[in-house]
């Protein structure tokens, strides 16, 4: 009987190495694997390399890891927000290190790792910054840059739904990295609401196979929700 | 010259330009102020590029829902045929130039439709671009909102930009407060001018040699 699912999220991040990359689903907090974060600050991994949208919102996820000291570089598209006090300090003091992805390269370079893809010609970053050191080719009169894949040693996913297999069902915009993460990691680590018994998921409907899934770990349904309906944020409290 | 319109008319004035049909994204900021005054009754379908088509506005306070946010991370809606989906899809809907408009907010805009918008250049600003390079150069028609002058009175739009660029040659059209400016060949031509400025009151602001177009338009649209 193949089970991807892990009962404690302790286990579920269990031997993450210091120095790994890791890849942090979310876009904000839609789609942020908080639990997943929470449990790897406290199993201790240090010197990770984040790969992930934002560079952590608030004081919670990705943030709390920032603050605790455990991330040597974040690569991602979009650090500086009205609530990212924690990255902007530390990188202010120098103390962490950033490397600028658009955010469109961020995911196709996610997607190629995942795909096996050995590099691609884009046209964003044409003529900017982002360009500099870049191998750049003029394909049927439009220039390009070529970009390499982004792999990672783990991928922390939040999705809605899963089986014992790894098949996976996100909601709504809380999808966003989770699909080409999964593929992209070679350990991919998904916190659920809830696993559900294998056959339950529409096979028609089913986003991510779960072929790109290591762990599942259930972390119960979100205040929002009930059975998997929204209730909305009045009716959960 | 009297003062220019302010930002919802503005937003209004953009929204009139906007097809029945069309696939649009708006840019984090300012160009948001569009989806309220897209007219009623037409479908215009809005991509953000967090992942969803056919984005409604803003829910009823008691009906936020935190899996369900636009670019700038606002709670919105989902229309009826929405579609939601992973973020190279949803980049490669742009880069693939399946999007008809984008409209961005700009910090300077040169005569050839180079765009600068995401940078200062500053040694102690973090910079941030997000999806604002896939943007400039994958959306049919790129359009800028912005106010003409910063808030120093200096012109936003430029000769050439000094501040580190988003994309080159990528900006079809400036919408501003004082005036509607094409990207021509020639540099920037004024097609519509607000609240009774003229054209040299514009070429004086700006430092640029506009072209007047004012007048095609006028005839364009009667």
């Amino acid at each position: 009987m193949i089970s991807k699912t892990v009962d404690h999220l302790a286990d579920a991040v269990a031997g993450i190495e210091d120095g790994a990359t890791v890849m942090v689903g979310g876009f904000g907090l839609a789609g942020h694997p908080v639990a997943l974060i929470d449990a790897l600050r406290e199993q201790g991994a240090s010197e990770l390399t984040i790969v992930s949208n934002n560079a952590g919102n608030g004081d919670t996820g990705l943030a709390a890891l920032l603050k605790a000291g455990r991330v040597k570089k974040v690569i991602c598209s979009f650090p500086r927000q009205v609530d990212s006090w924690v990255f902007d300090e530390l990188y202010r003091a120098g103390a962490v290190q950033l490397e600028i992805v658009p955010q469109g390269n961020l995911a196709e370079r996610i997607r190629a790792a995942g795909a096996g893809i050995g590099a691609f010609y884009t046209p964003t970053g044409v003529g900017t910054l982002i360009a500099e050191g870049k191998e750049q080719r003029t394909i049927d009169g439009r220039d390009f840059l070529l970009e390499y894949p982004l792999h990672a040693d783990y991928a922390l996913v939040s999705a809605l739904a899963a089986d014992r297999w790894g098949n996976l069902v996100y909601r709504k915009t809380g999808r966003n990295f989770g699909p080409i993460m999964a593929a992209a990691a070679r350990t991919t680590i998904v916190q659920v609401d809830q696993v559900v018994p294998l056959g339950a998921l529409d096979p028609e409907a089913v986003v991510t196979p779960g072929i790109f899934v290591d762990r599942v770990v259930a972390v119960g349904e979100r205040p929002w929700l009930h059975d998997g309906v929204f209730v909305g944020a009045e009716a959960a409290s | 010259m009297t003062a220019g319109l302010e930002r919802r008319a503005l937003a209004a004035r953009i929204a009139e330009d906007i097809a029945e049909g069309s696939i649009v994204n708006l840019g984090i900021g300012a160009p948001t102020l569009i989806a309220d005054q897209l007219p009623a009754g037409l479908e215009i379908i809005l991509h953000t590029e967090n992942g969803m088509l056919g984005m409604g506005p803003a829910p009823e306070p008691s009906l936020v829902d935190p899996d369900l946010i636009n670019a700038g991370k606002q709670p919105v809606t989902e229309l009826a045929g929405a579609a939601y989906f992973h973020h190279a899809d949803s980049f490669g809907m742009m880069r693939g130039g399946h999007l008809d408009i984008c409209v961005l907010g700009a910090f300077q805009v040169s005569q050839r439709g180079d765009l600068a918008n995401w940078h200062t250049g500053a040694p102690d600003a973090i910079p941030a671009v997000g999806g604002a390079m896939d943007l400039a150069i994958g959306a049919k028609n790129v359009w800028v909102m912005t106010d003409l002058l910063t808030r120093d009175g200096g012109s936003k739009l430029v000769d050439e930009c000094s501040y580190p660029l988003t994309g080159k040659r990528c900006v079809s059209r400036v919408y501003t407060d004082r005036a509607v400016f094409d990207v021509a060949p020639t540099g920037f031509a004024v097609t519509e001018i607000f609240g009774g400025g003229t054209i040299d009151e514009l070429r004086a602001l700006t430092g640029l040699d506009l072209v007047d177009a004012t007048s095609v338009t006028q005839e364009g649209r009667s």
